[in-house]
């Protein structure tokens, strides 16, 4: 039982690394093809990736449709949570449900719709509206993550401070928020990670200007290219920092 | 208690944006759905001559029978994958090593989902590791056609929600108590019939969630048949991109999505009573 236990352990792990590390050790290959034969290292592709400006630019405008998209989505998510933790508003479970519902439905959906109602308002397509979609899909996965990290523990401080005379905006920024700081940290990395990874909705609401997911997707349409490799590799790494670096700082400490 | 009003302001921009970016956009691809594309011009006809069209043109209907095909068989796969994975972190690794073996096997998680479908490419191509290896051992002659296939796309997706899948699960198993397990020992269970009446059972509504997660997301996923599949069998999510990008047909687009979205519903109501999502 043991010897099977390990013996499908290992074949699950090859499995599930089996691409990453095709892919990482033929971002390497000395040659044309990321296939084998492996013909020897160099880092030409990294080079030429570091050297591609459209690549790089589509690299700081997927940070920087991230960072914001993240921002309004938790800032709005973290206001609506508190709303309906602490106040008694009719229909508060519908519009719970409001909140959430687009969690329900696939991105390409909400892309497609949301590239209707641009184009039927006029409303030129950019990285702008590319926040908004992101927005769109990230507002209820931060609202459910901090909402549920509502407690009547953070209630209880809520309260003593505005008996002792605080403004709910002072409550919000001085009690509330670092006291949630945990999940309202995760619920914005998380957003980050997948509005920096979101491809159909930044592929039809981006027009010139593109993020990077959409950027490799062109790559793709010349075939197999070490560069691509490379640039995935660039990716991937960058991923495993965040995560290892959460890993050590956030959730350590909640444990 | 505090008032009302500020409540409600503080509730307002949440609720406005998915209004404004969610529900209205949700209500206009309804409308435009009843409208059609004749002559190469959008004409609001208000009938459901596109839903018709669905039913009667086998184009469409295939790429639903294929879409569902590929995810009930990718969904039961997974599943089967994910669970002794899952059980063997949780109960066979030691304690100490249970975390990294866990991160170990959701880290390439983060590999970007495009790259992630093209790694597998590289796998599986013509002169990928797989053929590769096939061909210098003797067992195949000519390099199997995996890439472009059906078998490419489930691969690739399989390979995703192993992932996914081996992380419900495995949370579902980490909350049993152990008490269970001794209990049903005691009461001279073997191992497999502990298995089958204590275990499962408790943890079915994580494998269910998982599943239902893993339904919703392949079913509506454009990348993986994408690049994987090829254009040889088309999925919802792809006729769907070859209305908006090659004929600009929004209606049909709109009426083949939303059909997309009523089956993930009639899927939501089947596993409704186990999706109690506060029990995981």
């Amino acid at each position: 039982m043991r010897a099977l236990s390990w013996l499908y352990l290992a074949a699950a792990y090859g499995f599930i690394f089996l691409p990453v590390i095709v892919l990482v050790t033929f971002s390497f290959q000395d040659g044309r093809l990321p296939v084998p034969p492996f013909k020897g290292v160099t880092l030409r592709w990294y080079a030429e990736i570091f050297a591609d400006d459209r690549l790089m630019s589509a690299l700081l405008n997927s940070l920087v449709v991230a960072l914001g998209s993240s921002l309004v989505a938790v800032t709005l998510g973290f206001l609506a949570a508190f709303a309906l933790a602490r106040y008694v508003l009719p229909g508060s479970a519908w519009m719970r449900g409001l909140i959430a519902a687009p969690l329900t439905v696939s991105y390409l959906v909400i892309g497609l719709g949301l590239l209707m109602l641009f184009n039927q308002i006029g409303l030129p397509r950019s990285l702008w509206t590319v926040g908004i979609g992101h927005v769109v899909i990230n507002l209820p996965l931060c609202f459910a993550i901090i909402y549920a990290s509502m407690g009547a523990q953070q209630d209880a401080a809520e309260r003593a401070a505005r008996d002792l005379g605080a403004s709910t905006s002072q409550v919000l920024i001085l009690v509330t928020a670092p006291m949630l700081a945990p999940s309202i940290f995760a619920a914005f990395f998380l957003s980050v990670t997948f509005s920096w990874d979101e491809f159909i909705i930044a592929f039809l609401l981006a027009r010139f200007e593109v993020t990077l997911p959409v950027e490799i997707w062109n790559m793709l349409r010349s075939g197999l290219n070490p560069k691509t490799n490379a640039i995935g590799s660039v990716v991937f790494l960058i991923s495993i920092a965040l995560v290892i670096a959460l890993e050590f700082t956030v959730f350590r400490r909640r444990k | 208690m505090h008032t009302t009003k500020t409540g409600w302001g503080l509730l307002a921009p949440a609720l406005l944006w998915i209004v404004a970016f969610f529900t209205v956009p949700m209500a206009l691809m309804v409308a435009v759905s009843l409208w059609s594309r004749e002559k190469g011009k959008i004409v609001q006809t208000w009938d459901l001559g596109n839903y018709a069209n669905f039913l009667e043109k086998s184009y469409f209907m295939q790429g639903l029978v294929n879409s569902l095909e590929i995810t009930a068989l990718v969904t039961i796969i997974s599943v089967l994958l994910a669970y002794p994975l899952a059980w063997i972190i949780a109960e066979q690794v030691p304690a100490r090593f249970r975390r990294l073996a866990l991160i170990l096997a959701i880290l390439p998680f983060w590999t970007s989902y495009v790259v992630r479908s093209y790694s597998w490419l590289l796998v599986l191509g013509k002169g990928g590791i797989v053929n590769q290896t096939l061909l210098s051992i003797g067992l195949i002659a000519e390099p199997l056609e995996i890439a472009s296939t059906r078998a490419a796309t489930v691969i690739g997706f399989v390979h995703f929600f192993t992932m996914l899948l081996t992380l419900t699960i495995y949370a579902n198993l980490v909350q049993l108590p152990p008490n269970y397990r001794r209990a049903a020992a005691d009461l001279g269970a073997s191992g497999l019939q502990t298995f089958r009446h204590v275990i499962l059972p408790l943890t079915l509504p994580g494998i269910m969630v998982g599943a239902f997660l893993t339904f919703v997301l392949c079913i509506g996923d454009y990348i993986t048949p994408q690049i994987l599949g090829g254009n040889n069998e088309l999925t919802l999510p792809q006729i769907i991109m070859l209305q908006i990008g090659r004929r600009a047909d929004f209606p049909m687009a709109s009426a083949i999505a939303l059909i997309l979205m009523s089956v993930v519903t009639v899927a939501y109501i089947a596993c409704a009573r186990w999706l109690r999502l506060e029990r995981v």
